[in-house]
């Protein structure tokens, strides 16, 4: 009969949080020895792996080969027991082919491809378990597995999605509230610069409020932001502590 | 810094795949007590809104300061107790929000209201996202005892919490349910629970509120009296599985206005087949009321019934005969003809109750001191309603409002109680009220929050207005409205330009740059959607601030418009129309008559005069070109009361008269209104708000074509044109009203009018207007469309900002089903006060002759029209505990034949008027038949003769 009630009168969303919280963040940096960088991260029940290889030479056909900078070479996909529904996912369908474009873009912008050209960087994203914001759980993941490859970057990316309900932004949106269907933008953000790398949006929304909705994504990036370079210190830390015995 | 506080996080699973999803615990939760220190110190302090010294009603249980906690059902059964001013500090969890939102929209809608009342002091708690008022679902628990039991831990909790406090008094928090075992377990765990009714009797001095108590069955109720009339209603679920199946409909349940035995069940969907399906008799009625969506199923084809002519009324004040209901069941079944069986059905469940309070009045028990007493409801179509009541002597011959509370198989009527007396039965107050209720029609004084959104007074125009503003003040700006009018939304002007062409100006109130767009004074005006006028009272859509003073375009004021001018030359041929938000200073507020007496005079020649002039001249040229395009020129016989100015009773009715004025206003309103509509549909071609008329189906004409032709006229109705040129021709010089009959009748084949959005829709057009495109612009002080066509065009000229509703076709179609819903109740509504202050005005004269003429011939009646009254009734030749008539009836001329006199429409004839006041509850006209006399068969009339100078019955006996 009545639908959910997304937004508490009290202010407070479905799973508990306010407007503006993001879900628990946890994330490892170095989770695979064999790569050349790797990372995991639990948003909420998001969870995500990424693994970076590079740089390398070129593989396969050498004519793709950039003369004055790096290749970037994503590739996005779900596991099958990602979601509630087990599902075979195909490589390349069409949600992942868009995903693994969105994450070429994003991350062509923030590494410093310049400094290797002719050469190629793979970024390989997982979906292990789906409940939301799955992309921009991947871009997270990626930037800590960047850095734990060492590969230069800009900045930082981090992400986070912004929806609208009741004339409130919220942060972070999780299943049940991409579910609904409301407007949603994807935002992956270099937060030194408050740069946009990659805006993404989703159903309409009136410009009255675009400003509004953005703010809340940016304001959500730069949360990320915090815990992201938390990780990475913290990641740092032990490792020194390892190299200095 | 938000990720760093501590939240505990835990997982709920459930359905049958398995869902995961977060639930996040806090600890910022304020507990709402404006004593306690410890709380409310998060990022975002909320106002703490339970007191600190609890005001509230005495309670001889517990004289202690205390906060109560209902459990859901208290608060879905008993909203109407909380609403109550005396009933204040009251904890309501968000577990029993959640699950009364879940079970019942409107009383979810009555709750948040009352939580949002300061001086209620109520708090909503949201413990299922507190760290300590979480629990877990048990294995084996089901989920309503698990809620129980979260109820109990958070009563537990603020009783833990509040000791905690330096009150000087500990303030107890008691729980109210009514459930008897969530009471046991309470008081076993050491909490105070009472049920609704305990607490309720126990406040002193409140006995009324005992009266409002619902009347909920518990278990041991039930049994009270052990016969079942009722079959169960299958649970929702079953339900849904026999739609799907196809072994139950889903549908509407209707109840028959003239027979509480039967109803019809329309179904949901397109199918064709069986549609429309009959329930008859009690049992299978199974405890449906009018306006539930039910689930029927169908009767094997063998016990299928006809739709019964009868008229039954439920008169029974035993509740316990229902032998009498099977005898009366029967009288249903034995006039069946064969050919009229239609598919009949019975009902096997119920999916959502439309159950609204009710007005009617109380039947006193005819046992003393008795406290059950029946309650009949004015909408016939609602069953009869059992309430519980102490005060039944005073309720008697009162207007009282009552709640159904439930509906139990072993009942034959439904369980309620009383909500609300609204006075005396009769009374001009009281008749108004009930009107407005049963009409819907939202007539509460404006709430504070609304009166917050008007303009601080003094009001003057600033800089900041005039910026984006047309300065119209030296124009010779004049209104012309009927006598009496406060609420001026028009003005106009016309003046020779000097290239020797005229501009004519139609200058609206500014409305929307008062009202802006979502705040509450918006919402509430979207609501009302229309200003109602009754005889005596106006009902407005705005507050009178903006009604009557600073949106009215009196004159001698400055006042902000919206002007719509055009350039025309003197063929009244538009050569430029432009839009401009204006500020204007009408030099006169005119009614029809003195306009017109300008107009006509011959000495008159100042500026408003001149200016009116210009206006009619064109107005009449505008006037004749529409009409050639096959615009209507209906009428209804409009009628008005001259009411005393003392007593507010009606003492003349006066058939509205129209000036040539009249129609001068409306042909530039009209004009205005068409140019509007084609800027904003020019500027949104998706989501402009529009208004249509739709043409009728061809059949619609059937009377009309047939009344015409037993006068010997013929009315074409293949298009607008051609009725407007035969209703013109067809006049008869020895029967002058006969035109003015003709086009009465006319209006009655005519659809609605109906305002849509141009985005879901591809008919435009305007029939009665033969206009391709319209609107409504003129009149945005007592029409909420017009509000929206004033955002949209101030949007397409640039003079304002638009907003997401604006530009949202769906938003749009919902307010626009929602103004089309008030403009059909408004008019009800005010059809209604018409017919009671009628009734007044006939009930101080006593019985009056009157001449009238007949409109509609029926099978056992005549419809006749009154033009002095403009009063219409219908007469019936049938009549109670007298020997019938022989009544033939023709459909194809239509007449109706009775004993040996023929009536035909449009035949003049003589009745006489009395008030039949024998039901209070329904007063009614009631009309007689004077001339002609009835020819009884065979007998000669031995009273008087038939009065052979009456010319309609000559004609009769040629044919
Ligand atoms: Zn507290």
């Amino acid at each position: 009969m009545a639908g959910l009630e997304l937004l508490s009168d009290e202010g407070y969303r479905v799973d508990g949080r306010r407007a503006g919280e993001l879900r628990k963040v946890r994330a490892r940096m170095g989770v695979f020895a064999q790569a050349d960088g790797s990372a995991y991260i639990e948003q909420g029940n998001t969870k995500v792996l990424a693994v970076v290889y590079g740089p390398h030479e070129m593989r396969g056909s050498r004519s793709k080969a950039l003369h004055d900078r790096a290749l970037v070479n994503c590739q996005y996909s779900m596991a099958t027991f990602s979601t509630g529904e087990r599902k075979r996912r195909p490589h390349g369908d069409r949600k992942s082919s868009e995903m693994t474009l969105h994450l070429k873009q994003t991350f062509e912008a923030a590494i410093l491809t310049q400094l290797y050209p002719r050469s190629q960087i793979d970024i390989y994203v997982q979906v292990l378990q789906a409940d939301g914001g799955n992309y921009c759980a991947s871009v997270n993941a990626a930037t800590l597995a960047t850095i734990d490859a060492g590969i230069p970057m800009r900045d930082y990316v981090c992400a986070s999605s912004a929806g609208f309900i009741e004339d409130t932004p919220l942060a972070d949106l999780n299943y049940v509230e991409e579910a609904a269907g409301g407007p949603q933008v994807a935002l992956a953000l270099l937060p030194k610069s408050d740069q946009i790398a990659l805006l993404e949006m989703n159903s309409r929304l009136h410009e009255d409020h675009l400003d509004q909705v953005i703010e809340a994504a940016i304001k959500a990036c730069k949360d990320i932001y915090t815990v992201l370079d938390q990780v990475v210190r913290e990641h740092v830390h032990e490792v020194t502590t390892l190299l200095g015995e | 810094m938000l990720t760093s506080r501590t939240f505990l996080k835990r997982t709920r699973a459930g359905s049958v795949m398995k869902v995961v999803r977060e639930h996040y615990l806090r600890e910022d939760i304020a507990c709402g007590a404006a004593a306690c220190e410890r709380c409310g110190e998060g990022e975002q302090p909320c106002e703490p809104r339970l007191e600190a010294q609890p005001s509230g009603a005495a309670s001889s249980l517990c004289p202690a300061p205390h906060y109560l906690l209902p459990d859901t059902n208290v608060l879905l059964h008993q909203i109407d107790i909380l609403e109550d001013p005396v009933i204040t500090n009251v904890i309501v969890l968000q577990t029993v929000l959640q699950e009364v939102r879940k079970r019942s929209a409107p009383v979810y809608k009555r709750i948040r209201d009352v939580i949002a009342k300061p001086e209620k002091h109520f708090y909503s708690f949201t413990n299922e996202h507190h760290r300590q008022t979480y629990i877990e679902q048990e294995q084996g628990e089901t989920s309503n005892d698990r809620n129980d039991r979260a109820i109990r831990m958070a009563v537990k909790w603020y009783d833990e919490h509040l000791k905690k406090l330096n009150n000087e008094e500990t303030i107890q928090v008691i729980l109210l349910t009514n459930d008897r075992s969530n009471k046991e377990k309470a008081v076993e765990e050491g909490l105070t629970a009472y049920t609704c009714e305990e607490y309720i009797k126990s406040l002193i001095a409140n006995p009324d509120l005992v009266d409002r108590l619902a009347s909920v069955s518990d278990e041991g109720k039930d049994i009270e009296s052990g016969r079942i009339i009722f079959s169960e209603h299958l649970p929702l679920s079953k339900l849904q599985q026999g739609i799907k199946s196809g072994v139950y409909l889903q549908g509407t349940f209707r109840a028959n206005r003239e027979n509480y035995l039967e109803a019809t069940v329309w179904v949901h969907g397109d199918a064709e087949e069986n549609k429309e399906i009959i329930i008859q008799g009690l049992k299978n009625l199974n405890r449906a009321v009018h306006e539930d969506i039910v689930a029927v199923e169908l009767l094997a084809k063998d016990e299928w019934v006809a739709p019964s002519s009868v008229v039954l009324q439920d008169e029974g004040q035993n509740e316990d005969d229902d032998e009498n209901e099977e005898e009366k069941e029967n009288i249903l079944k034995s006039s069946i003809n064969k050919n009229m069986l239609r598919p009949s059905g019975r009902v096997v469940g119920i999916i959502k109750r439309n159950w609204r309070p009710f007005c009617g009045m109380l039947s006193k028990s005819h046992i003393k001191e008795a406290r059950r007493h029946l309650f009949t409801p004015a909408d016939r179509r609602i069953p009869r309603i059992r309430i519980e009541t102490r005060q039944a002597s005073t309720l008697e011959g009162q207007r009282i409002i009552v709640a159904i509370d439930g509906w139990p198989r072993n009942s034959r009527y439904p369980n309620g109680h009383f909500v609300k007396n609204l006075g005396t039965a009769g009374d001009k107050e009281t008749e108004t009220e009930v009107l407005l209720l049963e009409h819907d029609v939202p007539h509460q004084p404006f709430s504070q929050a609304v009166l917050n959104f008007l303009p601080k007074m003094p009001w003057s125009i600033t800089e900041e207005d005039m910026k984006v503003r047309e300065d119209l003040r030296y124009l010779c700006v004049c209104s012309v409205d009927p006598p009496g009018c406060t609420d001026i939304d028009d003005a106009l002007h016309c003046r020779e330009l000097e290239n020797g062409n005229l501009e004519a100006g139609v200058h609206i109130a500014d409305v929307s740059h008062f009202i802006r767009p979502g705040n509450a004074l918006d919402q509430e005006s979207a609501k009302r959607g229309t200003t109602v006028y009754l005889c005596e009272k106006r009902i407005d859509m705005v507050p009178e601030l903006l009604s009557s003073n600073l949106c009215s375009l009196r004159s001698n004021v400055d006042r902000l418009a919206f002007s719509c001018i055009w350039e025309m030359n003197h063929n009244a041929e538009i050569l430029k129309t432009r839009f401009t938000k204006s500020v204007i200073n009408s030099k006169a507020s005119l009614t029809y008559a003195e306009a017109q007496m300008r107009i006509d005079s011959a000495s008159m020649k100042d500026n408003i005069t001149t200016s009116l002039r210009g206006l009619n001249k064109l107005a009449k040229l505008l006037k004749k070109r529409r009409i050639d395009n096959g615009a209507l020129t209906l009428s209804s016989p409009e009628v008005r009361f001259h009411i005393d100015s003392e007593t507010h009773d009606p003492i003349d009715l006066q058939t509205k008269e129209l000036k040539e004025t009249n129609s001068m206003v409306e042909e530039f309103m009209l004009l205005a209104n068409i140019s509007v509509a084609k800027k904003i549909h020019e500027e949104f071609s998706e989501h402009a708000l529009l208004r249509k008329h739709p043409a009728p189906p061809p059949s619609n004409y059937d009377i009309l074509v047939k009344a015409a032709r037993s006068k010997n006229l013929e009315i074409k109705t293949d298009s607008a044109k051609a009725l407007a040129d035969t209703l013109d021709k067809a006049e008869s010089p020895d029967f002058p009203y006969l035109n003015t009959l003709l086009r009465i009748l006319a209006t009655r084949c005519m659809m609605q009018a109906v305002y849509f959005c141009s985005g879901m829709d591809n008919d435009f057009h305007h029939y009665g207007l033969a206009s391709p495109i319209y609107t409504h612009f003129t009149s945005p002080i007592r029409r909420y469309a017009d509000i929206i066509v004033h955002r949209l065009l101030a949007v397409a000229i640039g003079a304002d900002g638009t907003y997401p509703e604006l530009t949202d076709k769906h938003k749009l179609a919902d307010l626009c089903k929602n103004l089309n819903y008030r403009h059909k109740m408004a008019q009800y509504a005010q059809r209604a006060s018409v017919a009671f202050h009628t009734q007044l005005f006939f009930k101080n004269k006593g019985v009056v002759n009157e001449e009238a003429y007949i409109l509609f011939v029926r099978k056992n009646a005549i419809v006749v029209l009154i033009p002095k009254y403009g009063l219409e009734g219908t007469v019936f030749f049938e009549e109670k505990d007298k020997p019938k008539p022989k009544l033939s009836y023709n459909d194809e001329v239509p007449s109706l034949t009775v004993e040996k006199t023929t009536f035909y429409v449009f035949d003049k004839v003589k009745v006489n008027i009395v008030l039949d006041a024998s039901n209070i509850q329904h007063q009614k006209i009631r009309m007689g038949l004077l001339e002609p006399k009835i020819l009884e068969s065979g007998v000669p009339n031995q009273t008087t003769e038939l009065s052979t100078n009456n010319e309609p019955a000559k004609k009769k006996t040629k044919k």
